[in-house]
């Protein structure tokens, strides 16, 4: 909440009216009440079945920002987040409800793995092989998702469906090697690929326990902020989200805009599948099947879909993962009360769209327009 | 004509019949509510709700028709806060269904852990094919009540939608929400209660998965069915007899599977599992844009725009 007040303040300091500067307040006080609303209808829950929320929530923050141990399995966790947000914030800004992040993450994370395994046979040293796993992750990832763009524009097809079949394809497909043709013999109980080993693996940061899945999600959310705000291209594409018929009549490339932006989102998903599989995995599995997609659509929700507000929203989420295990442990709750308070957050946070350009304090005071 | 093939058409026809009723349900559930001119794309979280609670009621009280019920009730409550939510301005209604779908599935998980080990009671089936003296044809013809209650109501909801008021005022809604409006028919209102419907329809289509086929509860129990029935009504362009045959259709893809691991044919099984989201993806490919389509959709959906 002190973001919040802060920013009252700096409003209320400014001389006149700025109808910027009120319009980003409102943007970050709006999700803030939601997530405080969030919180207070899940302790709602919470003692309904007879739980305590003062634990719960002094669980997450020791869990999640307690020690520098939890601090860095949150920021581990928050990597994936990150690339799977972008993944939905990059299609969003263009009008397109993308939801197939999830496919994406399996796929890439899976033809990583499958790319690595002559190359590891072979002997290729890591500092080529890494840059061709990412390379062939961020390309399956990027034309998997493409293809949700092209089937929107060229042929109608609803992007938010056909989005989600691809997902489900994509770990049919994955599922379909990992226990057939590129099986690792050795791998009895849960069906895998080979292992990279540990000298194909990915490190971590220096002076952290966290890997560099972390930075690239870093870089590229600033990367994709400067693109979709501060370029002719990301004009064009927020233009298109805003009115299609417009932009088409404007000559904007519509449809290209649309296959571009995808197949973006599809390479930072893609990404996030090679961290999975390089970094944390060592082989591609059902664990690659762990729910990041679907986590980002509602981090994207939480950051209005601006590629900076990204990375703090999926460090909170990564926080809320990390201390899934404490809560499942000391309260003696399901792993699914994650699930729960991600669906109430979820929720909330769009009921609190309606919110916008209703609340007087945000409005320009001076004359009735609102723009 | 070779015995493995028999087999194999006949397990697809008993895979047909079983695998269809869930997706019949959430779709007529759909058909109804984007017949009103809103789309629910969360029904796939109302299925799984449906399912776990069907089974929880079903354990509890021994009598799976009372698990039925409530696993209704579960899906009415869900469609009810779609219905509402969407009720309220500058609400997009597809991203509230991708909140719906994971709130409902977040709170099945949840509230379903104890359920996962004991066995409930489930839904008895008619033994239709006890006639033809096949035991693996009287297997495939055993068919559940709940099958045919789908079959009735889709005949209601085709014959309703024509003739009665309430049909008229549903189709209108969807239709022209101005006109609506000047006959003085409270469009916030009707899609509020068809949503809530629909959600309800779809609730009972979880329970079939619980209750009778496959008859257990867990998490992997439904895999996208509620979201496929979506695109099954536009293929079926918004009819609710056609969203019968689609389902059947549906049914028999995702039957292909484990009918060739009857008979021994395991390699590609997850191929075959795929066979209903490429089947999926192919109808939406070829009725987006066609011009039949175009005419029956109602004219307030978002999804088609």
């Amino acid at each position: 909440m002190t973001a919040d007040t802060a920013d009252k303040a700096a409003t209320k300091s400014s001389a006149g009216p700025n109808l910027q500067l009120l319009r980003f307040a409102e943007s970050i006080t709006i999700p803030v009440l939601a997530l405080v609303a969030s919180a207070l209808v899940f302790s709602v829950f919470l003692l309904a079945i007879g739980k305590d929320p003062i634990t719960f929530y002094s669980l997450i923050w020791t869990g999640g920002f307690g020690s520098s141990f939890s601090l860095q399995n949150t920021l581990q966790r928050a990597a994936p987040l990150i690339l799977t947000g972008l993944a939905f914030a990059v299609p969003a800004r263009i009008g397109l409800t993308m939801i197939g992040g999830e496919g994406a993450l399996v796929l890439g994370g899976f033809t990583a793995a499958a790319v690595a395994i002559p190359m590891v046979v072979g002997g290729v040293p890591p500092f080529v092989t890494l840059p061709v796993m990412a390379i062939t992750a961020m390309l399956t990832g990027g034309l998997w998702v493409g293809l949700t763009g092209w089937l929107k524009y060229y042929r109608g097809v609803n992007e938010t469906i056909a989005s989600l079949l691809l997902s489900y394809i994509a770990i049919a497909i994955m599922n379909f090697f990992v226990e057939g043709a590129l099986r690792d013999p050795s791998s009895a109980n849960k069906p895998s690929t080979m292992p990279i080993g540990d000298a194909y693996r990915v490190g971590n940061i220096p002076g952290m326990d966290v890997h560099w899945g972390l930075a690239a999600g870093i870089i590229l959310a600033i990367a994709l902020w400067i693109l979709m705000s501060r370029t002719t291209f990301g004009f064009a594409a927020r233009m298109t989200g805003g009115n299609a018929r417009a932009a088409l009549a404007q000559g904007l490339p519509v449809g290209w805009l649309m296959v571009v932006c995808c197949m973006i989102a599809g390479a930072c998903a893609g990404l996030a599948g090679f961290f999975e599989v390089a970094a944390i995995h060592g082989q591609a599995n059902a664990s690659l099947v762990a729910g990041y997609g679907f986590t980002g659509i509602l981090v994207s929700f939480l950051a209005r879909h601006n590629p900076i507000a990204v990375v703090p929203v999926a460090i909170l989420f990564g926080a809320i993962a990390a201390a899934g295990g404490v809560i499942q442990r000391r309260m003696g709750m399901p792993d699914a009360t994650v699930l729960v308070l991600q669906g109430i957050m979820f929720v909330v946070l769009l009921v609190s769209e309606t919110f916008y350009g209703r609340i007087k304090f945000f409005q320009p005071r001076s004359t009735g327009d609102r723009i | 004509m070779d015995s493995a093939v028999i087999t194999v058409l006949i397990a697809m026809l008993g895979g047909a019949i079983r695998v269809s009723t869930p997706f019949m349900f959430v779709a007529l559930g759909e058909c109804l509510t984007e017949k009103s001119g809103r789309i629910n794309l969360g029904l796939e979280g109302n299925l799984v709700l449906g399912a776990m609670v069907a089974y929880a009621v079903s354990f509890l009280t021994g009598n799976p028709w009372l698990g039925v019920l409530a696993a209704g009730g579960a899906g009415l409550f869900l469609g009810a806060l779609h219905g509402y939510i969407c009720k309220l301005p500058k609400v997009n209604d597809i991203a509230v269904g991708i909140a719906m779908m994971s709130f409902g599935t977040g709170l099945a998980f949840f509230f379903g852990k104890p359920f996962i080990q004991p066995t409930a009671p489930r839904l008895d089936a008619i033994p239709l094919g006890d006639w033809t003296g096949n035991p693996a044809l009287a297997q495939a013809l055993q068919v559940n009540p709940l099958f045919f209650v789908g079959i009735i109501l889709s005949v209601i909801m085709w014959w309703a939608f024509r003739n009665t008021k309430w049909g008229l005022i549903v189709r209108m809604t969807g239709d022209s929400a101005a006109s609506a409006k000047a006959m003085g028919v409270s469009v916030d209102l009707v899609r509020f209660l068809a949503t809530a419907a629909g959600g309800f329809l779809a609730g009972i289509g979880g329970a079939f998965l619980s209750l009778y086929y496959p008859g257990s509860w867990n998490q992997g129990l439904s895999s996208g069915q509620g979201l496929m029935a979506v695109a099954l009504v536009i293929f079926a362009r918004w009819d609710p007899i056609k969203c019968i045959f689609a389902a059947l259709l549906f049914g028999a893809a995702g039957a292909i599977g484990p009918a060739l691991q009857s008979v021994g044919i395991s390699q590609g099984y997850y191929f075959f599992n795929a066979a209903p989201y490429i089947l999926t993806l192919f109808i939406m490919i070829a009725s987006a844009r066609s011009k039949g389509a175009a005419r029956e959709v109602p004219g307030e959906l978002s999804i088609t725009k």
